[in-house]
């Protein structure tokens, strides 16, 4: 079909300027990220580096500082805090894990059958982060108390042993990141499965796949960015979770996190400190890197 | 439709797809270096907190001259008062002591119970201190342990006028006077001193608790809760038979051993400081580390009767917790005045009364005594329960048994927190 | 002509076999239904509590203050009467929100633009911003925290609102930048030249095509950048100094116990924030229902 033309304007051109060249153009996006990098620049990148010399130095808060190109420092920090790491690894694959089997299916069924009121269920869902996460987490402490009302009751009607702990655990301090993290598991999957045509799924049908090949071969491949950027921003907040372990862990369920800010803050160790939070900042970078290549998808940052 | 049986379509192109190649590498690398040559720059510049040295002479903060200029000028209209929580009278929406303050002398007093744990809160505020900026603290109070020590050492605290404390020189209890870790009380008055013993919940406890033993008996596994603190560190101590105060680096080794001991068991529910007190009141823990005051005034106050406090029989610790002024400090005049408010003897008897820790104004027991006499009803078994506590006005036995912190230098420091960190925090 | 058709009843009756409508019915009527229900309630459930908390009643003896108690003591609304009773909560949460307030403007204008760079140009250095920006969102907190803590101290900042506010517009950029982008790449390009065939100049083309398209992506920016900066806890613990912010009091208060006005604020600021969300979507709704114009 041909686009109409309108007589009247047959023979005049379009303004100057319009497409292409100029200066003004060319610059656009300079100035445009100018100020937002600058501030980046300031407080994110010369920080970082300033971290990264400190724990390069010698000395201690009292004395002050060397920057003396003090690699021995990094070896002494895995060796005393190698086993926190590989506990936070450990967690946070598992809240990774539990996360996107939590989210997924709401986030489907949200998606693709959510119809006219998707954007009010995505809410209902996302509501209670609207509520500081300190305050959520305190609130968990009370309801995972052990005499609480939720417990205690379950112990009065006897489901429960009467000797049943879970706060002060490690699957409190899972159960608390998971919880936690949710929104930043569900928002980029429901994304991603939003964003799948639905008429895909009608064409796998009408070629005869069943429901659960048209989800297996259609759907979840289509979503695996969405599944790639909710575990990535599961993984890295819940590696370096602190507060969960804090206030819902016990003996034996401190990560990396409580190290570095104990260290910090408490210890005043700021080469340690900043050698073990460089440590972990490298882990998630390369780590995030490695797997955006494995998985494949458009963007690093979705 | 071929079924194929190796790498899915879909797979294999997003698997395929350029991501970083080299050349950004290198332009990654080429950020990098540049960024290196800044941070060198910056290490120039002393990352890393070295401390500034006060200064010294005429106009040195806390020298002569220096407060004679500040009371000139007068008290600021305002105090910033920073203290532990639930240690000071408190009724329902007003603080009586410092209404009383206010009313006295026209200042304003800004109370914030911000400090939950000597660490915690020394570690808030030494980046200011260490810059040699405000704080935004006028009063803070600080346990004699560590903290305090190191704030001494690092001249962060402000030497007081000794003439703006004429209550505390008239009333102030001996043992607080002129002591060993701020001779003179150049930098530090007392506020209130505490016990840290065991309390236990006899609603689940049968039996009298008497020793740190029964912090590793498996029949309360899951139920015991420890401090994570130097009150900890003292007390097993105490339990293998040292002295706190004079203990060697083998003795702290033993302590370390059998905390990490009653940990390895797994009886021990969490290491806390301030938040056992929530823990040990929900019943999570039935035996726990605890300060005095606390569980008096659980028992009275919220008729928590079933909680017992006890002195273990190796010993437990008798700390001080001081109010001083940081460097900084923008209402030093206001703030001496508050400091010394505390030390006349009705005031001081108010605070104990509702705090329920040992006063240092020895005057107040009478004055406690006499409202008990006055009062009547459930009030007058409060005030007389708190007259008669052993834990407030220390009888001589009691003081037998306690010990103080050990002093640590600075290199003593890195080696006991290397020892006994891991254990609160591993 | 029946036996013409046989071989499409065949064909029909085929599909039906594989594509049995029951259990497609149970999954999607009963199962997944249910189940993002119950899920919604479990993330519920401690605001439930919170809420329900913040009327229970305290024991209150001799001048003790208020502490929430986890027996139940009593319906009451005397926290929310005496909701502003405690100044340290007052000023954590004005500080709070001021912070929030003010970081998140600033982080959705610098943002935004950053999102517009990222998604319509090609520029040199793109690669580095993209990597730069998720080098911010895959940092961890802590390690942002510790290093602008390491940063402030060294340039002799002093810590509090400043530096606060500093470091939230810092963590919020990425986050508005990358819902922007997202937004603007899903956008029609051809819709602006067609405002510049009908000879809008360019900035008029963005303000009046360009913008209004953009504006929800703009907008979820700002509520993200407001929601991190509120409820923001590790980066706020290294930076904020004196100034002390809701979360971080929240902890600290929380060692000896919480003040019910606590759960009091906390439950006023989510009904409100709840409301003005629902009251959002539904209207949403609503003008997705009215047919498109021409």
């Amino acid at each position: 079909m041909e686009r109409p033309v309108r007589s009247d304007l047959a023979g005049v051109e379009p303004p100057e300027g319009r497409r292409g060249g100029g200066v003004g153009k060319r610059l656009a996006p300079y100035g445009l990220l100018a100020p937002a990098g600058v501030w980046q620049a300031l407080f994110f990148i010369v920080p970082m580096f300033a971290m990264f010399t400190l724990s390069l130095s010698t000395g201690s808060s009292r004395t002050g500082y060397n920057f003396d190109w003090a690699f021995a420092n990094y070896p002494e920090v895995i060796d005393r805090y190698g086993q926190f790491f590989l506990r936070s690894f450990r967690n946070a694959s598992i809240v990774t894990v539990l996360g996107l089997a939590l989210a997924y299916p709401a986030a489907y069924w949200i998606a693709f059958h959510g119809g006219r009121r998707k954007s009010t269920f995505l809410l209902l869902l996302l509501l209670p982060f609207f509520v500081s996460f300190v305050i959520r987490t305190l609130s968990w402490s009370f309801i995972l108390s052990d005499e609480g009302f939720v417990l205690g009751t379950l112990k009065d009607i006897g489901v429960l042993p009467d000797a049943f702990q879970i706060l002060n655990t490690t699957p409190a301090v899972i159960g608390g990141i998971t919880y936690n993290l949710l929104p930043f598991t569900t928002l980029p999957l429901f994304v991603a499965l939003d964003r799948i045509d639905k008429r895909l799924v009608e064409a796998a049908s009408d070629l005869y796949a069943s429901r659960r090949e048209a989800f297996r071969k259609v759907v979840f491949p289509l979503s695996l960015p969405g599944v790639f950027a909710g575990g990535l921003l599961t993984f890295i907040p819940a590696m370096g979770d602190y507060v969960n372990a804090d206030v819902l862990g016990g003996p034996g369920t401190h990560m990396i996190g409580n190290q570095i800010q104990q260290e910090f803050l408490l210890q005043r160790n700021y080469e340690r400190a900043s050698a073990l939070a460089f440590i972990l900042m490298l882990m998630m970078v390369v780590g995030a890197i490695v797997y955006a290549r494995v998985l494949g998808t458009e963007d690093i940052t979705t | 439709m071929t079924e194929s049986r190796k790498i899915d379509p879909s797979f294999l192109r997003g698997a395929t797809m350029r991501r970083m190649s080299r050349r950004d590498l290198f332009r990654y690398a080429g950020v990098g270096a540049g960024a290196l040559s800044l941070s060198s720059i910056l290490a120039a510049c002393g990352t890393g907190g070295e401390t500034t040295p006060p200064v010294t002479g005429a106009d040195a903060p806390g020298s002569t001259e220096w407060w004679a200029a500040r009371n000139a000028e007068g008290p600021g209209p305002n105090v910033n008062f920073t203290n532990w929580p639930q240690y000071i009278d408190r009724s329902n929406k007003t603080i009586p002591t410092l209404d009383a303050f206010t009313d006295a002398t026209e200042l304003e007093v800004t109370y914030r119970t911000d400090i939950s744990d000597n660490a915690l809160f020394y570690a808030q505020i030494r980046p200011a201190l260490e810059a040699g900026q405000e704080t935004g603290h006028d009063i803070i109070v600080i346990t004699s342990g560590k903290e305090l020590y190191e704030m001494l050492d690092l001249g962060y605290l402000l030497p007081l006028d000794p003439d703006l404390h004429p209550n505390f020189d008239a009333n102030a209890d001996p043992s607080v006077v002129n002591t060993s870790y701020d001779p003179g009380n150049a930098h530090t008055l007392a506020w209130q001193s505490g016990f840290t013993g065991i309390a236990y919940n006899t609603n689940y406890i049968d039996r009298p608790i008497t020793s740190m033993e029964d912090l590793k008996d498996p029949a309360f596994a899951g139920k015991i809760g420890m401090m994570g603190n130097d009150d900890a560190a003292t007390l097993a101590l105490l339990a293998v038979g040292a002295t706190p105060e004079t203990s060697t680096p083998e003795e702290w080794q033993q302590a370390a051993d059998w905390l990490n001991e009653q940990k390895d068991s797994g009886v021990v529910r969490k290491y806390f400081v301030q938040d056992y007190l929530t823990a040990f009141e929900n019943e999570d823990v039935w035996i726990t580390l605890a300060w005095s005051g606390d569980i008096l005034i659980d028992r009275l106050y919220f008729g928590r009767t079933e909680f017992e406090f006890v002195i273990p029989d190796e010993g437990g610790v008798l700390w001080t917790d001081n109010m001083c002024i940081p460097q900084g400090a923008t209402n030093p005049v206001g703030a001496m005045m508050l400091m010394d408010w505390y030390f006349q003897p009705d005031i001081a008897a108010a605070l104990t009364e509702y705090n329920n820790y040992v006063s240092p104004v020895p005057a107040a027991r009478d004055l406690v005594e006499a409202h008990a006499a006055a009062a009547t009803g459930a009030e007058a078994e409060l005030l007389n329960a708190v007259a008669t506590s052993p834990f407030v006005f220390p009888t001589p036995e009691i003081g037998e048994k306690v010990h103080s912190y050990r002093v640590l230098s600075v290199d003593e420091e890195q080696q006991w927190n290397d020892l006994f960190v891991p254990i609160w925090q591993g | 002509m029946s036996a013409a058709l046989e071989p499409l009843e065949r064909a029909v009756a085929d599909y039906e076999a594989r594509t049995p409508n029951k259990p497609k019915k149970r999954w999607t009527r009963f199962v997944l239904p249910s189940y993002t229900g119950l899920l919604i309630f479990y993330l519920s459930f401690p605001i439930f509590v919170m809420i329900l908390y913040s009327f229970n009643d305290s024991d209150v003896g001799f001048g003790t203050s208020p502490r929430v108690k986890l027996d139940w003591l009593g319906f009451t609304t005397v926290w929310y009467r005496q909701l502003l009773d405690i100044p340290d909560l007052t000023s954590a949460i004005t500080h709070s929100l001021i912070i929030a307030f003010t970081s998140a403007l600033v982080a959705t204008v610098l943002g935004t633009f950053l999102g517009l760079a990222l998604g319509r140009y090609r520029y040199r250095g793109k690669g580095t911003t993209d990597f730069v920006l998720f080098l911010n969102i895959s940092a961890p907190e802590i390690a942002l925290a510790a290093a602008l803590a390491a940063f402030f101290v060294s340039i002799e900042l002093p810590r509090g609102a400043v530096t606060a506010f500093f470091a939230h517009v810092m963590f919020s950029i990425p986050f508005v930048a990358v819902t922007v982008r997202a937004r603007v790449q899903g956008l029609d390009r051809s819709l602006e030249n067609a405002a510049m065939d009908l000879y809008a100049s360019p900035v008029a083309a963005f303000v009046k095509v360009t913008l209004p398209l953009i504006l929800p992506g703009i907008l979820a920016g700002g509520m993200l950048a407001f929601a991190l900066s509120i409820d923001d806890f590790v980066i706020t613990n290294f930076v904020q100094g004196p100034y002390t912010m809701f979360p971080t009091w929240v902890l600290g208060v929380s060692r000896v116990g919480i003040p019910p006005q606590a759960f009091g604020m906390a439950s006023i600021i989510f009904v409100v924030g709840a409301t003005i969300a629902l009251a959002n979507v539904v209207a949403g709704n609503r003008k997705a229902k009215t047919p498109a114009r021409g």
